[in-house]
């Protein structure tokens, strides 16, 4: 199996943990031979010292004031800096129970690809796909034209971290003109007995007038604590379309941090959909720059948590020219002592005059210990703009659970029925009519507390009776 | 079948109803009327055991006292209630809602779950018999509907589910006449000699397509008079004021 190289944190504070990353690069990253392209060299090392200079998240700095990572850091961890053996056969190890529909797979296993024993891979109408690692070299010029430039100036000491110590991650081009039929498939995969930390770094180039469907999952089969720190890059040029759907059913020992850039130009179309299921703490920063006129992004995410689970969902659109639209809606449903953050900030720059820009983030509190922290935030510097926002935290419906009741259904079916009524509007959106049915499947599996990750459900129906709903039946499909 | 004795139903400490007595029998139409905020809604919701209201005296439904059982166990005994304002359940079927609604009530009564089949052969039968439209059910409950849509559907659901009691709460209330006439059809086909229905009214109207057997008047909390149909005649002639007179 992989070799792997023991990073031990010992001492809790974040100066510590920062040292402790500075002498693996030091061992690692910083002189390897390994992917010794000057390029790379130079962007890892400039990397490294923005990490040390901004360090990791702490309380106190606006955008992370209501989520805490100070536990997923005081844990020791494990990075797993070379491949995995490239005879591994990934299919023997994983069987993904999200149920599959027709779609290309590329898997990644504690941060490594290792599809089609993790080549690059290349279809007929020129799509090429794999490794990001393999396409760093193959593809250089290609690689080194994009790479990092969707991250401008972040201040964000986690990016930095993984631009310099990422280790591969998938790579995804298609060229102009070709639309691809089958869904791709990223799924993430873990399994080690170690606690692992990884930064995974995607990027994906979506050429002029292409159209590509992304599905990318997130599970978790491993015994120890992991803190996952992903950064994806996706560039998608003139009347480019994306479909994008993200499902994250994470065990309650797993920290996720997905950073995801979107730079759009003229005429593009963004539609991407974060669906959490589960998860310790998972933390979704959508960044969206809307470089060409006309362009559109449809930013959804729906959030069903409980115990002490956590979610964040911060979506940074920036409008930097005339004419673009943008269309934002957040829902969940917390329980238990879940607790979930939106930070929704949308930047319309001065010029960009004509500019819609929705925002909606809609909760659903079961108990009076589940928290939510909703923050819109609209900075807007034109004059001709249609924007606006609304947050809304409520509890189910009390007539409409009498309307339900009324008709012989039980109080825990009635509710597992205004919360999936709650959730149908986000899962609504999803265009792929067959993922759609499976998210819909997944997310009535989670109200009912069936899926592997909760034992105990949003209901708190652990005990057998509830599970015995008959609601799963749509009949309007026969 | 039902009988209400010295109901006393109030809610935050305000009391609504303070003395209704109601003896419904199989086969029969009751008609409840009176002006608004009498009351009326009220006593559709104790019966059907809505909670947040404090409930004293006695409902017997079928024999049994049923003011301890929970809304959904009062409806699995077989009382319906048609809402002045049905709620709308986006992203949920009327067949998937009511395939559940039925299988709750069937298990409730020791009965197997109906098989997809036969749940499927029985919306059609309810469909053609009142005339709905062939794509009604595989629709999101009242989502979007109109208001005569939304009162086709609760007398869909009271078809499908068919209770022994039927309650309808201001069902003529925002329907145009051939609306009305729609949902009065219906009521009037689902009549058996088994069954009984409570038809809550503000105006006589409805009573020309559902005539009942019995009109009460609710009002200030008490049944203050009842009568046959005539009754309903006389108070769309003199109005309410004449029975505030009388009292």
């Amino acid at each position: 199996m992989a070799e792997k190289r023991d990073l031990v944190m010992d001492v809790i504070n974040a100066t510590n943990l920062v040292q402790s990353f500075s002498e693996v690069f030091k061992q690692q990253f910083e002189n390897t031979a390994e992917d010794a392209s000057p390029f790379f060299q130079n962007e890892r090392k400039k990397a490294f010292q923005n990490f040390e200079k901004y360090g990791f998240p702490q309380k106190n700095m606006e955008n992370w004031r209501n989520t805490d990572l100070s536990k997923a850091l005081s844990e020791n961890y494990t990075l797993f800096t070379s491949q995995p053996d490239p005879k591994l056969d990934i299919d023997t190890i994983f069987k993904c129970n999200v149920p599959h529909f027709e779609t290309l797979l590329l898997s990644t296993l504690n941060g490594w690809y290792v599809s089609n024993h993790g080549a690059l891979q290349t279809l007929d109408n020129g799509v090429v796909y794999g490794s990001m690692r393999a396409a760093a070299k193959e593809y250089a010029p290609l690689v080194e034209k994009y790479f990092r430039t969707a991250l401008n100036d972040s201040k964000e000491g986690l990016i930095h971290l993984n631009t310099a110590m990422m280790q591969d991650g998938i790579f995804i081009y298609v060229p102009a003109n070709v639309s691809v039929d089958k869904t791709f498939q990223m799924v993430s995969l873990i399994n080690t007995q170690e606690n692992v930390f990884l930064n995974q770094r995607n990027l994906i180039i979506l050429g002029e007038n292409s159209h590509l469907r992304l599905a990318q999952c997130d599970e978790s089969i491993n015994n120890g604590t992991t803190f996952i720190n992903s950064v994806t890059e996706i560039f998608m040029d003139k009347s480019s379309t994306l479909d994008h759907y993200k499902l994250q059913n994470k065990d309650d020992k797993t920290t996720l941090i997905n950073s995801t850039y979107f730079v759009q130009q003229q005429g593009s179309v963004l539609n991407t959909n974060a669906i959490t299921l589960n998860g310790a703490l998972v933390r979704n920063y959508s960044n969206v720059q809307l470089l060409g006129s006309h362009s559109e992004a449809n930013v959804y995410g729906l959030y069903l948590m409980d115990k002490e689970q956590h979610v964040d969902n911060q979506v940074f659109i920036h409008h930097a020219v005339p004419e673009c639209q943008s269309n934002e809606l957040f829902k969940g449903v917390l329980d238990d002592q879940a607790s979930a953050v939106f930070n929704g900030h949308i930047l319309v720059a001065r010029d960009a005059q004509q500019t819609n820009a929705y925002q909606t983030n809609r909760n659903i509190l079961l108990t009076d210990k589940a928290i939510i922290d909703t923050k819109p935030f609209l900075e807007i510097y034109a004059d001709d703009v249609k924007c606006s926002h609304g947050a809304t935290i409520g509890q189910l419906d009390a007539e409409a659970m009498f309307y339900i009741r009324s008709r012989g259904i039980s109080e825990a079916s009635a509710k597992i029925m205004l919360m999936y009524a709650f959730a149908a509007e986000v899962l609504n959106k999803i265009s792929i009519e067959e993922l759609r049915t499976r998210m819909d499947d997944m997310v009535k599996k989670r109200l009912r507390g069936e899926l592997s990750n909760c034992e105990q459900c949003v209901l708190n129906c652990s005990n057998k009776e509830n599970k015995k709903i008959n609601f799963a039946i749509d009949m309007s499909k026969i | 079948m039902l009988s209400i004795r010295n109901l006393k139903v109030s809610i935050k400490g305000k009391e609504i109803l303070k003395d209704v007595n109601l003896e419904v029998k199989e086969g029969e139409v009751h008609a409840i009327m009176g002006p608004n905020g009498t009351g009326k809604s009220t006593l559709s919701y104790a019966i059907s055991g809505r909670e947040g209201y404090d409930v004293e005296g006695q409902i017997i439904f079928k024999g049994k006292n049923i003011l301890d059982l929970s809304v959904e166990e009062r409806a699995c005994e077989g009382i319906f209630l048609g809402f002045q304002y049905p709620v709308e359940i986006p992203g949920v079927s009327i067949s998937n809602f009511l395939r559940t609604a039925m299988n709750e009530q069937r298990k409730y009564r020791g009965l197997d779950p109906i098989s997809g089949q036969e749940f499927l052969a029985k919306m059609e039968e309810k469909k053609k018999l009142l005339d709905l439209p062939e794509k009604l059910a595989g629709r999101s409950v009242n989502e979007g509907f109109s208001g005569g849509e939304k009162k086709k559907n609760e007398i869909f659901q009271m078809a499908m589910l068919e209770p022994t009691l039927s309650i309808l709460d201001e069902t003529d209330s925002g329907l145009d006449i051939d609306a009305l006439r729609v949902v009065a059809t219906g009521v009037n086909k689902l009549r058996r000699p088994d069954n009984a229905t409570i038809v809550i009214t503000h105006y006589q109207r409805l009573l020309d397509y559902i005539v009942p057997d019995f009109v009460h008047v609710l009002y200030d909390g008490r049944i203050v008079k009842s009568g046959t149909k005539e009754l309903a005649l006389e108070l769309e002639e003199k109005g309410y004021e004449w029975l505030k007179n009388g009292i």
